[in-house]
């Protein structure tokens, strides 16, 4: 009777292993790399202007007592179009919005806020991406929550969409 | 048949979500002092690509792999060790960032897992194997 019973481990393994890869192919793991800085002082950084006649960004801008909001994005970046509508209506309801220009020349940022708007504040240029990687951030766009002592407070990856709106300015309001 | 189905390969552009610009200086230039390299090197294949996720920096031709792989040989250049680029990177991007998991209790299982496999093998192996009375 013993010995049957463990004829049906190999069998129970098998299940066991159909099981978790039917699980796992039904709902793959999320691959959204999140930034572990959250709730963490923005690193120090400096960045020239990205285009002529626009101030640069550097890290001190953010502890002037009000919280802000940082958007990563890039002239190259397709769901940075789609983002762009949704960065005029937030800057509409008085979000202020610095951004960080990722691998970017001047003429074509200069060309997307022609055609998509303009609602930032400040644009410095990370040519070599390394900025975005002191961040903590893994790809365009992305957006950060800072309050006003520079404390990154919320990080929202992908674009930011208009269903998204609320949480993003419930996030300011808890950062004020 | 064959000629023009090459040529469309040919003309058939990549979907484009790169940048116009060329890549980072050190993303693909060895750095001149050649132990310092190998040490580099050693690093970028421990280090995960943020956009091709299961491939390490090294072998990851995506764009902001490039960058890291600059970044990391500039930082060993200006004489960071190696384990305090990893640390740098764990910290912004947590454990996941680096091939080489650390010795915590999350990751018992799977440091002690194959130990006790391989163990509980031996157990039965050597139970086969003894000699009937």
């Amino acid at each position: 009777m013993r010995r049957r019973l463990l004829l049906l481990v190999p069998l129970a393994l098998l299940a066991l292993f159909a099981a978790v890869a039917w699980w796992r192919l039904a709902s793959p793991p999320d691959n959204v790399i999140r930034s572990k800085l959250e709730g963490q002082k923005l690193p120090a950084f400096v960045l020239p202007a990205a285009l002529p006649g626009r101030a640069g960004l550097d890290s001190a801008a953010f502890v002037d007592g009000r919280p802000r909001l940082l958007n990563i994005f890039a002239s190259w970046c397709v769901p940075c179009i789609a983002e762009a509508p949704v960065l005029l209506e937030l800057e509409r309801r008085g979000v202020t919005i610095e951004a960080i220009a990722v691998r970017d020349r001047p003429t074509d940022v200069a060309h997307f806020l022609d055609r998509h708007g303009d609602p930032f504040q400040r644009i410095g240029t990370d040519i070599d991406s390394k900025v975005q990687l002191s961040l903590g951030s893994s790809g365009v766009p992305e957006s950060f929550v800072v309050d006003g002592r520079g404390v990154i407070r919320f990080q929202h990856v992908g674009p930011i969409s208009p269903a998204d709106i609320p949480t993003i300015l419930a996030e300011l309001e808890k950062a004020r | 048949m064959i000629a023009r189905f090459a040529l469309l390969l040919m003309l058939a552009a990549p979907a484009l979500a790169d940048s116009n610009l060329p890549p980072s200086e050190w993303a693909d230039r060895q750095l001149p002092d050649a132990r310092q390299e190998a040490a580099a090197t050693a690093l970028m294949e421990d280090i995960r690509c943020l956009v091709c996720q299961g491939q390490s920096v090294a072998d990851s031709d995506a764009e902001l792999a490039g960058d890291m792989r600059a970044l990391i040989r500039e930082r060993i250049a200006a004489g960071e060790r190696p384990e305090a680029v990893r640390a740098w990177l764990v910290e912004r991007y947590g454990d996941w960032v680096s091939f080489e998991p650390p010795m915590k209790p999350l990751t018992w299982p799977l440091w002690l897992g194959p130990l006790a496999i391989l163990a509980a093998g031996a157990w039965l192996a050597a139970r086969k194997l003894k000699r009937p009375k």
